[in-house]
Parts: C-alpha cells; sequence; structure tokens
C-alpha cells in the first residue's frame, strides 16, 4: 500500500508573524520557513505504518514554488522514499490543493492520503475533508490514534466531547491532530540519503480536472497593541475605575 | 546518565567546518573553489544558517570581493551602501559631534545583516558541494589515538533533563576528518577546551571581550536615511566603562541599533541590558525609533583582545579562524572581513598542505595579523577610562601603531570589584518607556526556543559558590550581566538557590565569560535550540 503525504510550508512555529506594513499579507522575508507542524505527524505515522510492515511506500507530496522543495528533503531526510512537487504559486486555495490530492492519489493508487489537520498559517481545516469528497473516499479527521486491519483503519478522533473511535475502509483520507505522535528527529547520515532519493516535479496542469481558482488577497491587519495599564491602590479604587469605564 | 553505549556512527570528510558563520562559511567555500574533489561538511547548532548570527554590521568587501567575484551584482538580501559616517559624543539630554576617527570611515563599505549574508554565502558553498547540516550542534571533539583532533561529535537529541533517553532519542554522530576547523565564533565552546588543552595561549595576554546587544526596529516612514552610519559615546556610561552604541539605517524604514559594552568593567552592579535600553531614550534616538516596532533582537559577545591575546591558531589536527581564534578589529568594531579573510586562508593552507601545521606562521605573516597589530594598543588603552583611551587612539593612530610599546591585557572576569570595595557611580538614567519592557519581553523578539525537557546547557560547577560566596561578595552578578535573565535567584522551600531558566538563552556566552568564579560553562544545547533571529 502506497501512502500519500501533504507537507506544506509554511511559517515555522517559534516565529513572531508580522504583518506586511502595507496589509497586503504576513512578512516571509528573512523568516524561518518549515514543514507545517500538523503535516510532520501525518508523515511520523505513515512512516510508523511503514516500518511496521503496514505500508510499502510513503510518498511525500508539496504543492509551490521551488522553495517547497527544502520542505520535500525534510520529509525524504526523515525517511519518505520519493517526493512530488506539484509547481504552482504560493497562494492555493484548500480546493485547489485537494483536487490535487484527489488527482495524485488516484495516478498512484494510493491506500492512505494522510494529511495534517490544518496547516498553522491559515487554519483553513478544510482540504483533508475537500480531498475526501472529491476522491469519493471515506474520512477520518483529527487523528490521536491509527491502526490498519488489512482492508479497514481504526481510528481514534479527537472530537469536542472527548475521543471517537471510528473504523473506515481504505482507501481513505486520514488528518493527524496534534498528539497522534512526536515527530522524529532528523539523522545526519540521512539528510545525505535524502539528497539521493527521487523528487519529481509535476505541473499543476498536468493534473487533469484541476481548476485554479485565483484567490483575492483582502486587507491583513495585526490584532490591536494592549495598551498602557495603571495601577490603582485597592480594591475601592478598582471597582470604581471598571464602573468609570462601563465595564461593571 | 543511562544512555545506549553504542558504538557511534562515523562520518568521514576531509575536512570538518564548526560553524557556519562567515569564517567557516568562506573556509568550506573556498576549499571547493581550491579542489572540487575535497569532501567538505559544515556543521550549524542553529535551526538554519544565520540564525544565530548577530552583528552590526558594516562590512569592508574587499575579502567578498576576493571570495565570491561579482557578488555585487546579486547582492545579500540586505545591503546598503554606507553614504555617511557620524560619531556622536552623548551626555544625558546632550549631544557633540565628534571628528570620525580614521578607524569609523567606512567610504565604500556596506551595511548588511551578518546573518541574511551567512544564508546567501551558505546558497553558494552549498551550489559547489559543501555539505551544510543546520540544527546539529558540535557538542565534543573527536581524538585520535595519537591525541590528535580527528573530527566532531555530535550532540545527541531526544535525552530529557535528568539526562535519560525520551523515545525520541537519536545518538549523535562522529564526524571523522584530517582536518577540523573551528569557525565557532566568539568564545566557541569545543575551542575553549582545545585551547586549554593543548595551552594555545600559553605565550598570549588572556582573551577580552564585551558584550553586544542589537534590535532591529521598523521605523516611522522617512525617519530611517539609508546608509547613514552613527556611532555614540558617552551617556549612558560613566567613563569607567568602554562601551557606545551603533546606528545603522538600513533600507525599507528599517534601522539597526546597538550597543556594546566591554566585560572588563568593574561594577557588580551593572546591567549592561539596562545600559542598552537607556540609550534608546536619548533625545536622538528615542526621535529616530518613538512610533516603530521591533522585528527581532538579541546579544552576543564580541572578542576584543586583538594582537597581543590571539592564542596559537592551531594544534594537531585542527585550526580556529574568526573570532574563534579572535581576529575582531576593536577600533573598527569588525570582524567580518577577518573572519572572512582568515577562512579563506585556512582553506588555502589546508588544500596545499592538508594539515594545519604551519598555519601559525601563516596567519600571522597575513594581514590578517598587520591589520591587529597597528591597532594593537588602542582597546587596552581604554582600560584607564574614556579619555586616557581616546588620548592613547589618537596617539596609536597618527603613529600607525609603530611605537615600540604593547599594552597588556588582563581577563574580564577579574576586572570585577567585589560590592564592599566599589563605589557606584552617578549615572543619571531615567524611567523607560519604550519597549521592550524588560529582559524577558526582550527576548521574545528573539524567537529562542530550547525543549525545556532536555539537561541544562548552563553548567555550573561549583553551586555552593553561587548561594554563599558569590550572593555575598558581588551579589550574584550573573542575574545582571545575563541579557536574557536566564540567572535567577529564587527563595522555596528548599531554601535559596540559582534558578537557571536555560530555554531563553540566547547563546551570547557572555556568563561563561564575565562569571568572577568562572564556574559557568555554556555548552551545547540539543542541536536547532537557542535563538531564531531574523536579520540580525
Ligand atoms: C553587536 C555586534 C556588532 C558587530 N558589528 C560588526 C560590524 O559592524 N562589522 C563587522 O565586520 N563585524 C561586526 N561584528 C563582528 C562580527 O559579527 C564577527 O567578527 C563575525 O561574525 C565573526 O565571524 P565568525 O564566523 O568567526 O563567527 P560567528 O559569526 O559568531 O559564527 C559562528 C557560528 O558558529 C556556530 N557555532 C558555534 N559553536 C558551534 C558548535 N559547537 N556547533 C555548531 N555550531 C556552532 C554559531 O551558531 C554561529 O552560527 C559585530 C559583532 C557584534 C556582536
Ligand atoms: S545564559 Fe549565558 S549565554 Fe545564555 S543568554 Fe545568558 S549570558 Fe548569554
Amino acid at each position: 500500500m502506497k501512502i500519500l503525504v501533504g507537507i506544506k510550508r509554511a511559517v515555522d512555529y517559534n516565529v513572531r508573524v508580522r504583518v506586511k506594513s502595507d496589509g497586503s499579507g504576513v512578512e516571509t522575508d528573512g523568516v524561518k520557513m518549515s514543514v507545517n507542524p500538523f503535516d510532520e505527524i501525518a508523515l511520523e505515522e505513515a512512516l510508523r505504518l511503514k516500518e511496521a510492515g503496514k505500508a510499502d511506500e510513503v510518498i511525500v507530496v508539496s504543492i509551490g514554488p521551488g522553495d517547497v522543495q527544502q520542505q520535500l528533503r525534510t520529509g525524504l531526510a526523515m525517511g519518505a522514499d520519493r517526493a512530488i512537487q506539484v509547481e504552482a504559486g504560493d497562494t492555493l486555495q484548500p480546493l485547489t490543493v485537494a483536487q490535487v490530492f484527489k488527482a495524485l492519489a488516484e495516478r498512484e493508487g494510493a491506500g492512505i492520503v494522510f494529511l495534517g489537520k490544518q496547516a498553522i498559517d491559515d487554519d483553513s481545516n478544510q482540504v483533508g475533508q475537500m480531498t475526501a469528497a472529491l476522491w469519493g473516499r471515506p474520512q477520518a479527521t483529527f487523528a490521536s490514534k491509527v491502526s490498519l486491519n488489512g482492508e479497514t483503519a481504526t481510528v481514534t478522533r479527537e472530537v469536542d466531547a472527548g475521543l471517537e473511535t471510528i473504523e473506515i475502509d481504505l482507501p481513505a483520507v486520514i488528518t493527524s491532530d496534534l498528539r497522534l505522535n512526536e515527530p522524529r528527529f532528523v539523522k545526519l547520515p540521512d539528510i545525505m540519503k535524502a539528497k539521493r532519493k527521487p523528487l519529481d516535479v509535476i505541473a499543476l496542469d498536468e493534473l487533469g480536472g484541476v481548476v485554479g481558482v485565483a484567490p483575492e488577497a483582502g486587507h491583513h491587519a495585526p490584532p490591536e497593541p494592549r495598551g498602557r495599564g495603571i495601577m490603582v491602590d485597592d480594591t475601592a479604587a478598582l471597582v470604581a475605575e471598571l464602573k468609570n469605564r462601563g465595564l461593571v | 546518565m543511562s544512555l545506549p553505549d553504542a558504538e557511534r556512527e562515523i562520518m568521514e570528510y576531509d575536512v570538518v567546518v564548526v560553524g557556519a558563520g562567515p569564517a567557516g562559511l568562506a573556509c568550506a567555500l573556498r576549499l571547493k573553489q581550491l579542489d572540487a574533489d575535497l569532501m567538505v561538511a559544515v556543521i550549524e547548532k542553529a535551526s538554519e544558517v544565520g540564525a544565530h548570527i548577530l552583528s552590526g554590521a558594516v562590512i569592508e568587501p574587499g575579502p567578498l570581493d576576493e571570495l565570491v567575484p561579482g557578488w555585487r551584482d546579486a547582492p545579500p538580501p540586505i545591503c546598503v551602501p554606507v553614504e555617511k559616517d557620524e560619531f556622536w559624543y552623548l551626555g544625558k539630554a546632550s549631544r557633540r559631534k565628534l571628528p570620525t576617527p580614521p578607524q569609523q570611515n567606512n567610504h565604500g563599505n556596506f551595511i548588511v545583516s551578518l546573518g541574511a549574508t551567512c544564508q546567501w554565502l551558505a546558497d553558494k558553498a552549498e551550489a559547489a558541494g559543501v555539505d551544510i547540516f543546520p540544527g546539529f550542534a558540535a557538542s565534543d571533539i573527536h581524538f585520535t589515538d595519537e591525541g590528535a583532533v580527528g573530527g566532531v561529535i555530535i550532540g545527541d537529541m531526544g535525552v530529557d533533563l535528568a539526562g535519560e533517553p525520551k523515545d525520541s532519542y537519536v545518538q549523535g554522530i562522529e564526524i571523522h576528518a584530517r582536518t577540523t576547523v573551528l569557525g565557532e565564533g566568539c568564545r566557541g565552546h569545543l575551542s575553549k577546551q582545545l585551547i586549554r588543552r593543548f595551552e594555545l595561549d600559553a605565550d598570549s595576554d588572556p582573551q577580552t571581550y564585551a558584550i553586544g546587544m542589537k534590535e532591529l526596529w521598523k521605523v516611522a516612514p522617512g525617519k530611517s536615511t539609508p546608509g547613514l552610519v552613527q556611532h555614540t559615546l558617552g551617556w549612558p556610561l560613566d567613563s569607567d566603562i568602554y562601551g557606545g552604541s551603533f546606528i545603522y539605517h538600513l533600507d525599507e524604514d528599517r534601522i539597526a541599533l546597538g550597543y556594546v559594552c566591554g566585560l572588563d568593567y568593574a561594577d557588580p552592579d551593572f546591567v549592561p541590558f539596562e545600559a542598552f535600553q537607556q540609550f534608546k531614550h536619548h533625545p536622538m534616538v528615542r526621535e529616530l525609533i518613538e512610533g516603530g516596532e521591533i522585528i527581532s533582537s538579541g546579544a552576543r559577545a564580541l572578542v576584543e583582545g586583538g594582537f597581543q591575546s590571539l592564542p596559537k591558531v592551531e594544534m594537531p589536527g585542527a585550526v580556529l579562524i574568526g573570532d574563534a581564534a579572535g581576529l575582531l578589529n576593536v577600533p573598527k568594531i569588525k570582524g567580518t572581513h577577518q573572519a572572512l579573510r582568515s577562512g579563506m586562508l585556512a582553506a588555502g593552507h589546508i588544500a596545499e598542505k592538508g594539515a594545519a601545521e604551519g598555519f601559525d606562521a601563516r596567519l600571522r605573516a597575513s594581514p590578517v595579523m598587520a591589520e591587529l597589530k597597528k591597532v594593537r594598543n588602542i582597546r587596552p588603552g581604554f582600560n584607564k577610562g574614556l579619555w586616557r583611551g581616546l588620548l592613547t587612539a589618537a596617539i596609536e593612530t597618527l603613529t600607525g601603531g609603530a611605537l615600540p610599546r604593547t599594552l597588556r591585557n588582563h581577563a574580564d572576569h577579574e576586572e570585577l570589584e567585589k560590592r564592599a570595595e566599589f563605589n557606584p557611580p552617578e549615572r543619571e538614567w531615567g524611567p523607560r518607556e519604550l519597549p521592550p519592557r524588560d529582559r524577558l519581553a526582550s527576548v521574545y523578539f528573539a524567537a529562542t526556543e530550547h525543549d525545556e525537557d532536555q539537561p541544562v546547557h548552563l553548567k555550573i560547577l561549583e553551586p555552593d559558590v553561587c548561594t554563599e560566596r558569590c550572593t555575598e561578595e558581588y551579589g550574584n552578578p550573573c542575574t545582571r550581566f545575563c541579557p536574557a535573565a536566564v540567572y535567577e535567584m529564587v527563595e522555596d522551600e528548599g531554601g535559596r538557590r540559582l534558578q537557571i531558566n536555560a530555554a531563553n538563552c540566547v547563546h551570547c556566552k557572555t556568563c561563561d565569560i564575565k562569571d568572577p568564579y568562572q564556574i559557568i560553562n555554556w555548552v551545547t544545547p540539543e542541536g536547532g535550540a537557542g535563538p531564531n533571529y531574523q536579520n540580525l
């Protein structure tokens, strides 16, 4: 069985995100970029399934300009067998991304399309669900535990009320939640091995059925900075001040 | 400790370089230019190249012309030609223009982000076939059976606070190489061990240092004058402390602002971070930055000992280059051109001889050393205060360093005076309003990150000294000189103890240098940990 893992290049989670002064987007100049953490978890799970003999091949996929090859190489160094870059601009709508995954899933005959539940940059949380719908296959989102039993998968999902365990037929889409696993450290010699693993580049329009939806950039603004605090002497003064401001 | 005792995996290279700073990258790239068949690896502890680099930086372009011919046609991402130099003496609210000292004449130089420049240089080195490994710390030296340096050992990953392996544990590998090049920058952690082991400093003065703090600001439109280079002396420092500021005006409404204080200061209660923040409130600076925002900030020690403190730069199997050797030119406050030059020189030597032997003589006969010799008395001249220092500087500059004298350097940690013996000066420091509020708020702009469940990387060799002798004699100065508030004295059930907030550390190395008892040992944390500087 083949597992297709989606890898998005996103601003690193440690970076303090700043909005460009003209409001046209988020500053990425000189900013550290990494693999979206949820995708890293998805890849880790796929690798563990392969290591347990439940899958034969792990393929990492990223959609975007040449820069995304850096994140694909990280995926290969973690242990993926090969990589596919789908050449595209860097603003993509979830629907386009889902169409790409659906097309690739069919082309590769994937058993699982493993994705992060969302990307930490735009927090859309849509691609997994859309991919399943377009592909006409089951989905198990927010996975915190996955086990494969031949034709089906048992997946524990993190839902608002707690945990929910479902069984789905394969092929299917699974999206990872934070607690699914702790991704491995890349080993130094594996970085060298990754350089020799295949990385194919496919043009977006080569994947039949993909329509590019041109997104329109709205306005970006940082949250209002917190104003200066004041010190009050006692509880009475605090209450008075709150009343004064119409807060109580 | 019960870490698995398995044989470490080994990778073989011709040359392994520790540190992807200007020195290490220049060495690696030049090696490939000279001999494309050489296998060269560069190990970098930052999560990506440049993320631990903090500099001014106005650079002299000469060595870059040599290393990357034609670079001016495709310069690093931030690169503004210097248009004008200004040199100011500050009072609390006043300022007086001084003649720009010749060493500070920056005509023909460029203002860059050294971090961004290193990334740009790393791309070129990789394209030339160098294997660069960011995210891995060289934590130990591998010695050959003969006792020579035979490469480095990469730190283990996934070890918990108590030193036990976690599920994610990965043993670090050994990288063996015929020659190891130490380009760790100021107060390198491996360099320090090797200087001691091979007694490389037996014939030189003690090394001396400064702490440099920097903030990159996005200022209100029109406030920045691209290409303007300003330096100040005077307030907020009293004339007994050597130091001053730099204000480098970049393009796109950005200003790089920094403050440097010599670590030979005597006042046990001095807080370098506070001096920097006070400086920002001088009307001249405040006017520039008020209404702007900080993009990134951090701190890093600089090496100041120069000519008389330069250790022997070779040992069996290894060489020291750049700031790890101590090649910064203090009157110029520039070390990048020296780092690049020494890196290229080491590459030429290694490509030719295949060994470290002879590099010390080669470096000492080179322009790198001639430059340091000329200015050797300027920095120690300031040991007697600002005014005597300026006088010495003038004399030494006029004579081009030809006077037959060499002023001596003294170890910084020995210069700290005990509280009971020190008379604190009146500094006229006022309340502050500009961000960051305090050191913790400043750490936030360094985006520093360490997994808290790992061994503390600041080793206190004798914890009892902290709670007893040091408290009494110096009042725990580590709680003040650390720019990231890593050290805190706390009282809890267990009594009074030193708490180390290691996760905040920005790898500046000040504590390792200035601690008066020399009982703080900075070691490498897990690879990839530490600050994530953005264009510093
Ligand atoms: C505040 C300040 C202002 C300055 N202004 C200027 C200026 O205007 N012009 C100028 O020319 N110079 C300036 N300098 C000096 C200049 O930055 C240095 O001389 C120069 O960076 C030295 O280069 P290097 O390669 O020797 O070391 P560094 O630049 O310090 O690089 C060392 C690299 O090695 C890595 N490293 C260290 N130890 C290990 C290890 N054990 N394992 C793995 N990686 C490791 C570090 O993370 C770092 O990336 C300034 C310095 C400071 C601090
Ligand atoms: S703990 Fe030491 S190295 Fe780390 S930031 Fe503080 S002074 Fe610098």
